[in-house]
């Protein structure tokens, strides 16, 4: 396609395209596991990095490499359903806001502005600390999910705002339109680039999010996550025994993810907007 | 039926600023008037004198603060807004922002052509919009597919008044239609209106600042200052013999395609708009050439003068004063 | 005859745009030849999308990506020398702008910065441009340039925002006549604008004009303005001049097709005869008609007119006309 070609001209978005591709792989490695992540002791502990494990095993005696492709698989689980549930929930919200105006506008907002103003982080601690055991992916994606919608519901709704003062949304009107179909018809193009930047944006914050907890020891243990594997390497002083293996590897393929991440974000928006992408075309 | 549409005591107030100092500007002032059917009335005057905000109220867009709008002997009801809109239908002044720039254009006819249930499948419904599109002088070809931007300003233009066309409305407004369109297409636009007229019996509010083209294309003409009607009338009378001196000035300034008729005098030009909103007595007081005292203080009434309707102290007096019909 | 003060060759200057994937080239300005001279307003007239805008920008030379220039000279007479605008060091080319020449773009009251009163804006200026003055003395020079020109005092005490539009636009002509440039380029500085207040605009530059006895270059595409203040008007069409001479002679003897066709399509008072509009629709400046650019739309198109572009030549007393049916004697009468 036209547009990928466009987009691999950045060579920002082509590198974190492939990086992002191979983590990708890494994820579905998971499913070929010959140890199930649960269970301890299933190899010998702390071994060095060797052709039989590839990246050493842990304290835990779990194989770094296999518990790794966990680790990648749910941590993007993780952030893609708090990404899209938090998305849906501010487009919702933002149009209704925006079109409707007056009395639904400033419910909607004092219930968002609440959730921007609130700190953020006690409400997720005391909630994970709540219903720790019973969390799994799912949950903790929704909890995320909640807590992530407010700042780009009023980011649409300011869109929406400008729109409907526009004429083509009295073209529209005129037409007979009713509002829902108005709304969703002439307003989403503009929002979607608005919508898909900021997905991948939330994506990176709910890994971020999802680390810092499980780090602080706030999620299910059980479960392999970056976090997770974090907070067990922590929490078994790795780095003073000199266990690099362990800690560098959900540390370097963090780090990784966030970039790879950020760099797609930028990319498309600087493609989205045409004033920077006539200056990227234009080098040329 | 005599009279298509009438307007009331149309009044649209205002209220800018916070709540410690607001200012109530009255953008709408008392306007009355009516349009016959078959007939091309304009509504002319400067930007901001209120013309855009009348369109909107009898649109439905903006509510009056009082005032009573009619249509077809109706008065408006505002849950009827579905048949109000199929007899009544609007072209704007910038095409480029009539049409979402991110949709293809047929897409607004399809959807018109389904709210209002005027055909009953995709060919019946091609086939209206091929003859609106004929009568505009565009093929189905032509138009079917394309985006806003791959059409020239003029040609979007007449896409628009094709898709107003589309309900069969009995009266077309047209809000400034030739302004951003090129002085060499502005002809194409203005003559479609005029025959939208007479072949299919439309009425049009045309709304403009540009008299030359008003003379041209409307029958009667009501000229806005800030505000309120200061004359109106038959467009022969009014545009060739002004009496408001408001008129006279808009007259005398309009730039004649003509280098032998070029201005002479000066002119002054009010400095801070809002200003004159908000005068007591009559709002043109502040630049008139031929002030009087009494300008200043009082509201000058309403007075028709050899069948041309004048708010002017000049007048009062001279013929008799009407009081404003109510029906 | 007064002398020339910038003159223009076979300018050509195109956009380049990349588009997912496909080149497009914009031809704005194809192959232009302007002679404007001193003491003289000058106006440029063509439909939108002709190529006015970007004409002017290549005559300040302030061409920027997408915009490339392709062919062509722009000369100035500076202090009794030509001087080709290119050669110019970027420094040079900065002095140029505002003392010699200077542009009021379209939609240009949105020039000044609307969170400093004009009495600053007016500062800045001219403390940028002249040096050795104190502040004092530049509020002192921009008070007397705005009494000189009828515009009231206290406006310089306002922020842009409290102006009406026609009095914004009048600061900013002003302040593009500050530094007293030896040309004033102003493009469509009347649309937007009420009749009245358009009147206002148009007083002023001609009072500047008679002021400052230098060059006015006024883009519009109301002809009605050309008529009541140019001298010479200019007519563009795709890229081209396609007709150059007298704002009388332009009214009273059109020779261009094209130029005919819009003289007669104006509206006159006290005339409500039918007039007719340009057919058609202008060229899409990507994909340009063969030989002369109008002739999809000219009702006396020959075989030669879709081959091979007629030249720009004069014909007597400075009336040029690019046009296979006037002059060059081969095919059509004269008309």
């Amino acid at each position: 396609m036209r547009v990928l070609r466009d987009l691999f001209k950045d060579y920002r978005f082509a590198l974190s395209f492939c990086v992002l591709c191979m983590l990708l792989i890494l994820a579905t490695l998971s499913a070929f596991s010959p140890y199930d992540p649960t269970l301890w002791m299933v190899v010998p502990r702390d071994l060095k990095p060797s052709w039989t494990n590839l990246l050493g095993t842990d304290s835990n005696g779990q194989d770094v490499f296999w518990q790794a492709t966990f680790a990648v698989r749910n941590s993007l689980i993780i952030s893609v359903i708090a990404g899209t549930v938090s998305r849906v929930i501010a487009v919702l919200i933002g149009m209704v806001a925006g079109y409707r105006g007056r009395g639904t506008d400033r419910v909607l907002m004092f219930i968002s502005d609440s959730l921007l103003v609130i700190p953020l982080f006690l409400i997720i601690v005391m909630m994970a600390m709540l219903v720790r055991d019973k969390m799994n992916l799912v949950t903790l994606g929704l909890l995320l999910a909640f807590f992530g919608w407010a700042w780009d519901a009023r980011v649409i709704r300011s869109l929406i705002l400008s729109l409907r003062e526009r004429e083509f949304t009295q073209t529209a009107i005129l037409s007979g339109t009713g509002t829902l179909r108005l709304v969703l018809n002439e307003y989403m193009p503009y929002a979607t680039p608005l919508v898909f930047s900021t997905l991948i944006n939330n994506m990176a914050w709910a890994i971020g999010l999802e680390i810092t907890l499980a780090i602080l020891g706030l999620v299910n243990m059980n479960i392999p996550t970056l976090g997770t594997m974090l907070y067990w390497a922590i929490n078994y002083q790795a780095i003073l025994l000199g266990r690099w293996w362990w800690v560098l590897t959900p540390v370097t393929l963090s780090v990784l993810l966030f970039v790879a991440l950020y760099w797609l974000s930028v990319g498309i928006s600087e493609y989205l907007d045409p004033r920077t992408r006539i200056q990227r075309v234009g080098a040329q | 039926m005599e009279k298509l549409l009438e307007v009331h005591h149309l009044t649209k107030v205002f209220s800018l600023g916070s709540m410690i100092s607001r200012i109530r500007i009255t953008a709408t002032d008392n306007v009355s008037f009516y349009i016959k059917p078959a007939e091309i009335f304009a509504l002319a005057g400067e930007s901001g004198c209120g013309k855009t905000t009348a369109a909107r109220m009898i649109l439905g867009f903006e509510e009056p603060t009082s005032g009573a709008i009619v249509h077809e002997g109706k008065r408006d009801a505002k849950n009827e807004k579905v048949w109000f809109t199929e007899g009544i239908q609007a072209i704007f002044q910038d095409p480029f922002a009539t049409f979402n720039p991110l949709r293809t254009v047929d897409r607004y006819f399809f959807e018109t052509i389904q709210n209002y249930k005027l055909a009953r499948n995709k060919k019946e419904a091609i086939g209206l919009i091929a003859q609106k599109l004929k009568a505009i002088g565009l093929s189905y070809e032509e138009f079917s597919g394309k985006y806003p931007s791959e059409f020239s300003g003029g040609q979007l233009q007449r896409i628009s008044i094709a898709r107003a066309l589309l309900t069969n409305p009995t009266l077309l407004i047209a809000d400034e239609p030739v302004s951003m369109v090129d002085a060499s297409l502005r002809m194409s636009i203005v003559n479609l209106l005029k025959t939208l007229k007479e072949e299919f019996g439309m009425s049009v509010l045309y709304i403009t600042h540009d008299l030359a083209t008003a003379y041209y294309v409307s029958d009667r003409i009501a000229i806005m200052f800030r505000g309120n009607i200061v004359e109106m009338g038959v467009v022969e009378k009014v545009l060739m013999h002004p009496k408001h001196p408001y008129t006279r000035l808009l007259r005398e300034s309009i730039p004649e395609a003509d280098p032998k008729k070029r201005w002479d005098k000066t002119v002054t030009l009010a400095d801070i708009e809002y200003e004159e909103y908000l005068r007591a007595g009559c709002r043109f007081a502040g630049r008139c050439p031929l002030v009087m005292d009494m300008c200043k203080q009082e509201v000058p009434a309403d007075v028709y003068v050899d069948d041309v309707f004048v708010k002017c102290h000049l007048y009062s007096g001279t013929e008799e004063t009407l009081d404003d019909e109510v029906s | 005859m007064n002398k020339t003060i910038l003159r223009t060759e076979q300018l050509k200057a195109f956009y380049v745009l990349d588009v997912l994937g496909n080149q497009k080239v914009v031809k704005a300005v194809n192959g232009v030849d302007l002679e404007i001279r001193e003491n003289e307003i000058y106006g440029i007239t063509g439909e939108s999308g002709c190529g006015k805008t970007t004409l002017l920008k290549a005559l300040v030379a302030a061409i920027e990506p997408p915009l490339r220039l392709m062919g062509g000279k722009v000369y100035y007479r500076v202090n009794s020398e030509e001087v080709d605008v290119s050669s110019l060091s970027a420094e040079d080319r900065r002095r140029l702008r505002w003392e010699y020449v200077s542009y009021v773009p379209q939609g240009s009251m949105s020039v000044l910065n609307p969170v400093m009163k004009l009495k600053e804006t007016y500062r800045d200026f001219i403390v940028s441009h002249v040096s050795g003055k104190t502040r004092e003395a530049a509020f002192e020079i921009a008070k007397r340039h705005i009494t000189e020109l009828g515009l009231p005092r206290k406006i310089l005490d306002a922020y842009p925002h409290q102006l009406s539009g026609g009095m914004r636009q009048r600061v900013t002509i002003a302040l593009a006549a500050l530094l007293k440039p030896r040309i004033i380029i102003a493009d469509e500085p009347t649309t937007a604008l009420d009749v009245v207040v358009q009147r206002g605009v148009v007083q002023l530059l001609k009072d500047i004009q008679e002021k400052l006895k230098n060059t006015i270059i006024l883009v519009t595409h109301d002809m009605g303005v050309q008529a009541n203040i140019a001298d010479r008007i200019g007519i563009m069409y795709a890229g081209k001049m396609v007709e150059e001479a007298t704002t009388e002679e332009i009214f009273g003897d059109p020779l261009h097709p094209y130029t005919r066709y819009l003289i007669n399509s104006l509206p006159k008072f006290g005339d409500k005869t039918i007039r007719e509009s340009v057919p058609g629709s202008p060229p899409s400046l990507i994909n340009l008609p063969s030989g002369c650019p109008f002739h999809p739309r000219c009702p006396y198109v020959s075989g030669i007119c879709t081959k091979q572009m007629p030249s720009f030549i004069d014909l007597h007393t400075h009336h040029k006309v690019a046009c296979w049916l006037v002059g060059e004697g081969e095919d059509g009468e004269a008309s």
